[in-house]
């Protein structure tokens, strides 16, 4: 009968890379989110047309509509992030919470996503400004949105 | 105030109750299952059940026969009965499987009962009285994760299963060397053991997380479910298997109970437990915190607080303690008094090795405007 001990090295092994019918994470596929992710060109008209900021929140939920959550490619991912933090950081800081006000929880949830992605990542001024969003996307969906950014499995 | 009872600074992995809640089961995180007796107005520590090797993760008081099941991550089982000297001896339950048990449940008529395992199936055990032990048959696919958390249907066949590959399964459990032939429920109408009846999703396109707590409603068209995406869902057998999720603002939800026929309770790592709705339409909604908190939550850390403490008493105040009874998370929800009918007390316990018993008539005084049962 096992005892317990100090070491834990026993926890790393794989005891089930032997088993045939291993469950494996990758079944749901690309189903639903297209896999080419946001038009850049779509976007940036937004973000230079007038007035600014009712285009920003236009260009932030068509980006979060077409994020390319199911791709494979990372590749893809990596141009639809750059899209994002493009729209992200165009927005002023005072007009954070009217953006984040007219997108509804599921839109959140990927922005949420998004916000953390932008963190790995970090350029000039880049952060403050993602804390700014991520303050104001917090008071709004609360510690569930992050929550769902840390358990699910497809990644932006 | 709900009534709460501490038992150490240990963890409480499982809880249960006898039929008159005179007694109580609870696992302190150890091989140990230690009863409870509540005698002139304390609770007393009556007995320690040895005989698991490793930590018991599961827990169930059958009622009615009174018979305690315990399953452990040792891989075994034990159905539990009181001799005459008031004793309790175990009956060890081969369950035939290769993974740690996650929960245990005694079916509503308490002649079988179910067992989850690591092994991604689940153990239905039945007493074979011509051999004079307990059999187990089971319940392989098409489940492909560990078994979290288990519930029955009312008509005693049905069983709903929850699992780490993000998918809710209701299957039959139909035994037929012991039972009649079951009707015909919503869910289906030919039922033999290991047929999935239904299968659920708790992932909307790779969004999601594994299931921690099923439950069946008291007529057991709909059943509930809490995800580790802070999610909880209803699907409704009689309304063509429709599901509703609501997708909450708060840390994940760890156990869930019906407490009528349109209320649900919930509680998990938020170490409160909350009330949700299923409205006509079929929509879930949040309808309240149940623990009115202790103090007030302050938001954040005053800087001027904190300065004006430093200044006045030469120290900081280190209040680290949650607005909430529980200080940490809600592990198990149990029903204490009523039925899923219409409960009026439910129990809690949790990794701060608290129980509480929550009753709802001092509940409705305290939470104003909000109606129960």
């Amino acid at each position: 009968m096992s005892k317990n001990t100090s070491s834990s090295a026993f926890r790393k092994i794989d005891v089930d890379q032997y088993n045939e019918d291993n469950y494996k994470e990758d079944e749901c596929g690309e189903s639903q989110s297209p896999p080419v992710g946001p038009d850049e060109k779509e976007i940036i008209n937004f973000l230079n047309q007038y007035p600014f900021i009712k285009n920003s929140i236009e260009a932030l939920k068509t980006v979060l509509r077409n994020a390319p959550i199911s791709s494979r490619n990372q590749m893809v991912k990596d141009a639809a992030l750059n899209i994002v933090m493009q729209v992200l950081l165009s927005v002023k800081s005072a007009q954070i919470e009217e953006a984040v006000n007219a997108l509804d929880r599921d839109q959140l949830d990927i922005l949420m996503k998004y916000i953390y992605r932008g963190f790995e990542t970090p350029s000039e001024g880049s952060s403050g400004q993602l804390l700014a969003w991520h303050e104001k996307v917090h008071a709004v969906a609360g510690v569930g949105c992050i929550v769902r950014v840390l358990t699910d499995k497809k990644r932006v | 105030m709900p009534e709460s009872l501490s038992f150490g600074i240990e963890p409480i992995t499982a809880h249960a109750w006898n039929k008159d809640r005179t007694k109580l089961a609870i696992s302190p995180n150890s091989p140990e299952v230690h009863i409870y007796h509540f005698q002139r107005g304390e609770w007393k520590l009556e007995e320690i059940l040895k005989e698991h090797d490793l930590k018991v993760t599961g827990i169930d008081w059958a009622p009615n026969t009174n018979r305690i099941v315990t399953c452990s991550a040792d891989r075994n089982a034990y159905v539990w009965t009181q001799s005459e000297e008031k004793k309790w001896r175990p009956t060890l339950v081969l369950l035939r499987i290769n993974r740690a048990a996650t929960c245990v449940r005694w079916s509503p008529l308490e002649n079988k009962f179910a067992v989850g395992s690591g092994a991604r199936l689940i153990s239905v055990c039945y007493f074979e009285k011509e051999n004079d032990w307990w059999v187990s048959k089971h319940i392989k696919k098409p489940i492909r994760s560990t078994v979290t958390c288990l519930d029955w249907h009312p008509n005693d066949v049905l069983l709903v299963a929850g699992s780490t590959d993000f998918k809710v399964r209701v299957f039959s459990a139909y035994i037929k060397e012991i039972e009649e032939r079951p009707s015909s429920t919503p869910w289906g109408s030919k039922m033999p053991l290991g047929l999935m009846m239904a299968e659920f999703s708790n992932s909307i396109n790779g969004a999601g997380g594994w299931v921690h707590s099923v439950n069946f409603s008291s007529t057991g068209d709909r059943v509930a479910w809490v995800g580790h995406d802070s999610s909880i869902s209803v699907a409704d057998a009689s309304k063509g298997m429709s599901v509703t999720v609501i997708r909450t603002d708060f840390l994940p939800f760890l156990s869930c109970l019906w407490v009528s026929e349109n209320r649900l309770i919930a509680a998990g790592h938020g170490c409160c437990p909350m009330l949700f709705e299923v409205e006509e339409t079929g929509q879930v909604q949040f309808a309240g915190k149940l623990d009115a908190s202790l103090k007030k939550e302050t938001s954040g850390v005053s800087a001027m607080k904190k300065f004006q403490s430093l200044d006045r008493q030469a120290r900081e105040t280190n209040d680290t303690s949650l607005g909430t009874l529980h200080q940490n998370a809600i592990t198990s929800v149990c029903l204490h008094t009523g039925t899923k009918a219409g409960a009026t007390k439910f129990s809690t316990s949790g990794v701060d090795g608290l129980l509480a018993i929550w009753d709802f008539n001092n509940l409705e005084s305290a939470m104003r405007g909000l109606k129960f049962n």
